[in-house]
């Protein structure tokens, strides 16, 4: 699928430095390491083409809109991984001490619940059962 | 990159490894990268450019060693598995 898409730098730049004031003014911080956190703004707008929406990068998309929308990004879960680990799941955010140098990056448990337990699975059970 | 399957050679072969992941995520990333500076032979799937029926039987085939679905998930022989960017697990896991 879509293994073609090519996201022009300059598009890779808009959105980084439109998150990257966003995030500032938010009271977030991008990761500092650039190259990084490129890769994942260029990963957003691959996303983008294939969906319509801009699913997390480091998260398999369904491409369906409504199950996927806890991890259209920011995803639901940036502000209690931020909080647990210094960064969200693909650390395009990451904490204050993870950016002033206070804290290592490390990778990040997932913490969306599996397929089949995820709050739209249990909504669409309950209409089943109803 | 634009391959959705494949191989890498390599002369740490001891294992068959398979790598699963993501073509957008920078930890799959790290950790293919990982697996080539090491030259560990392994295989690679990303399941974000599969389609059909190709993905979802590469979806069960992680889904076997992590109920989670995430990625990277990096199977060895078949009887372990290193879920994320661990280099420590997975220089355990393949006895590097």
């Amino acid at each position: 699928m879509s293994a073609d898409i090519v996201i022009p730098p300059e598009k890779v730049d808009a959105l980084y430095e439109t998150l990257k004031r966003w995030a500032e003014s938010t009271g977030y911080n991008l990761n500092p390491d650039e190259e990084f956190t490129r890769g994942l703004v260029e990963g957003l707008l691959i996303n983008r083409q294939r969906y319509g929406y801009q699913s997390c990068p480091c998260r398999l998309a369904s491409g369906d809109k409504q199950k996927d929308k806890d991890i259209i990004c920011p995803c639901d879960y940036r502000d209690p991984d931020l909080e647990e680990w210094g960064a969200c799941y693909c650390a395009l955010y990451v904490s204050d001490e993870v950016l002033r140098g206070e804290r290592e990056l490390q990778y990040i448990p997932e913490r969306r619940p599996p397929e089949g337990r995820r709050s739209w699975d249990k909504s669409a059970q309950r209409e089943q059962r109803n | 990159m634009s391959e959705a399957r494949g191989s890498i050679s390599g002369h740490r072969n001891e294992h068959h490894t398979v790598f699963y992941g993501l073509s957008t995520c920078i930890w799959c990333k790290r950790t293919r990268q990982f697996l080539e500076d090491q030259s560990v032979e392994f295989d690679f799937v990303y399941v974000d450019l599969l389609e059909g029926q190709e993905r979802e039987e590469a979806i069960e085939q992680v889904r076997c060693w992590n109920s989670a679905v995430s990625f990277p998930t990096v199977v060895v022989s078949d009887n372990q598995c290193v879920v994320g960017y661990k280099p420590e697990k997975l220089e355990e896991a393949l006895g590097l």
